[in-house]
């Protein structure tokens, strides 16, 4: 089923973290394997802000050995970052798989980002100024307090609760994807996309990589795919309606940018609620209530409907 | 209405038995049988467990903090006390509010609701100021439901019987599998509305979804506004001296007439082309063949 959430705040910032947090609890219901937040803070300019894990969240229970394997994979991550002329401004562990740096831009993000993926175990979650991408199994409550987002500032976000359909529970398989090696480009996912393999091959023979066997996956790299080719965010929704088959609704993030998209059957559920300041979008109307308990208009998107919304 | 004894039921024809009982048939096409509310005969929209309300005993309820079965529940017990008017306050898009509600009562719910808001209902009358999200009133069998804003996708999926109007727009699939009673929708609809519809009565007083009436069966559905396509054997069919009057007195009694009228509605039927429409068996096809 799959619980799906975006919030953008016009030319401001709010907590986006807890207000996040709070539409992922509500949601809880449609998806209770786990969560995971796309949001964005004020662009740090000249620097990156890379979030990765160096493990499955189920690797822990594989006794003592997979401290000491976690350990050379973050010392060979360091070690690619230095290769490719990227410093570590600072460095926070929220768990002991995942991680997440402030870096000097290096050389090349995109080399780089492949390069640190040779290491097994290794996957970059996101990588941006002001994106922060974070997954893991558990609900929004759990997630939010191991990760420190209720403390969070930005001015948009977007959100997932995932019930495992299509693939196993674990980290790799949990939304948001970001758009490797796409900057700041995230997307969450209600639905099953019936041509995935199709177009995942199609995806593969362009040169890109796929770290999962979620279709949600294919959004993000779909997405990727567009901007690189000087798509703007707007045509490349309106472009999958045609291009990618089954049901679905999803979204998308950027640096300034949140989009919609929902396919020619409508299927798959959306509200949204918009007023000068503040978009707010989800499976339910019971998450936007978690943010906006006083009476509000909303609606439900028709099929085939796109919209983007500027921060 | 006044009240009718079994003994004198049972001395009357079906037609007289159905007006008597509060309800009217109509023949619409060689096989519709249409079955109409009447507002008036909600005496006899009661099982015999419900319990005895008085609509003049209200209260309130507020349903912050609460969980769907606490909230239904409690409707269950205020009614057993006699509450005949239930107002519910601050639902904020609570799932399956006022299912199942079996007998007469007067149910306001102030704010916005979720999935299934009060499905599965055979009599009360219920009005929400705010908007509903999916299968709002699915399988209803009798009763009035108002939504004063808008509703979401599978909007009174598979109703038998009452009324659902809504006023504002509604989503995607309308009226999906309508077994009868009228559905009516102030603003527009998504698309699939009408979707395998076998009887009852539509009415759209906005645009129409792509795909409209597709597979239908039977039924009627009525729409004021553009129709973007129309769906597998679903045709557009002459608009009745009979079909404008019922309009008339549906969207006057809630307040939806459009100023210039119900003339320019288009009516959509079933086509009856489809292969379920072929009564002959499979034996007898062979003898044919």
């Amino acid at each position: 089923m799959c619980g799906i959430a975006g919030l953008i705040h016009r030319g401001k910032s709010s907590s986006v973290g807890s207000e996040m947090t709070a539409m992922l609890q509500a949601l809880k219901h449609r998806g209770p394997d786990s969560t995971g937040y796309a949001v964005y803070g004020e662009p740090t300019e000249g620097e990156l802000i890379m979030r990765l894990k160096v493990a499955e969240a189920e690797d822990m229970d594989r006794g003592r050995g997979i401290h000491k394997v976690i350990e050379d994979r973050i010392e060979e991550v360091e070690r690619i970052l230095e290769e490719h002329g990227a410093k570590i401004k600072s460095k926070e562990a929220p768990r002991e798989y995942s991680l997440r740096y402030v870096i000097t831009h290096p050389d090349d993000t995109g080399e780089m980002a492949a390069h640190m993926e040779e290491t097994e175990g290794v996957e970059i979650l996101s990588m941006g100024n002001g994106l922060e991408l974070i997954k893991d199994l558990g609900d929004a409550k759990v997630v939010s307090e191991a990760y420190g987002l209720n403390d969070f500032q930005g001015t948009h976000g977007i959100g997932h609760t995932r019930m495992a359909t299509e693939s196993d529970v674990d980290i790799k398989s949990a939304h948001p994807y970001w758009a490797f090696p796409y900057n700041d480009v995230s997307v969450v996912h209600n639905g099953q996309i019936t041509n995935y393999w199709i177009m995942r091959r199609e995806m593969e023979r362009k040169g890109h990589r796929f770290m999962s066997n979620c279709d949600s996956e294919l959004l993000a790299v779909y997405t990727a795919h567009n901007l690189a080719n000087g798509i703007s965010l707007e045509e490349s929704l309106r472009k999958s309606i045609d291009e990618i088959d089954g049901v679905f609704t999803y979204l998308v993030a950027t640096k300034d940018q949140l989009g919609m998209a929902k396919d020619t059957m409508a299927a798959k559920p959306l509200v949204l609620y918009e007023s000068d300041d503040l978009i707010a979008m989800a499976s339910e109307e019971v998450a936007i209530r978690a943010i906006l308990p006083q009476e509000i208009d909303t609606y439900d998107p028709y099929d085939e409907e796109v919209r983007v919304w500027q921060a | 209405m006044a009240s009718v004894s079994d003994a004198e039921l049972k001395k009357m024809t079906q037609d007289e038995r159905a007006k008597a009982l509060g309800m009217t048939t109509e023949q619409l096409t060689g096989k519709s049988l249409y079955v109409e509310f009447d507002p008036d005969a909600e005496e006899r929209f009661t099982y015999p467990w419900a319990p005895d309300v008085d609509f003049n005993k209200r209260t309130e309820f507020d349903c912050d903090g609460k969980t769907t079965t606490e909230v239904n529940s409690q409707i269950r017990e205020l009614m057993r006390e006699g509450y005949g008017t239930i107002v519910l306050k601050n639902p904020r898009g609570m799932h399956s509010l006022g299912v199942g509600i079996l007998s007469r009562l007067n149910l306001i719910i102030e704010g916005s609701t979720g999935y299934f808001t009060v499905g599965l209902i055979d009599g009360p009358n219920v009005r929400i100021t705010g908007r509903v999200g999916w299968s709002c009133g699915e399988n209803m069998m009798s009763g009035t439901i108002m939504i004063e804003k808008n509703a979401g996708s599978t909007f009174g999926a598979a109703i038998r019987g009452g009324d659902l109007v809504c006023r504002g727009s509604v989503g995607s699939r309308t009226g999906i599998d309508q077994k009868g009673g009228t559905i009516i929708v102030g603003g527009d609809t998504g698309a699939l509305s009408g979707f395998m519809m076998q009887r009852g009565r539509m009415v759209v007083c906005g645009n129409a979804g792509k795909n409209l009436g597709d597979s239908m069966y039977d039924g009627t559905i009525f729409v004021g506004g553009e129709i973007k396509s129309l769906g597998v054997d679903a045709v557009e069919a002459e608009l009745t001296d009979l079909d404008k009057k019922w309009l008339t007195r549906k969207l006057t009694q809630y307040g939806l007439m459009p100023d210039k009228g119900v003339d320019h509605f288009t009516k959509v039927v079933a086509g009856k082309q489809l292969w379920n429409y072929d009564n002959l068996e499979p034996s007898e096809k062979k003898l044919i063949l």
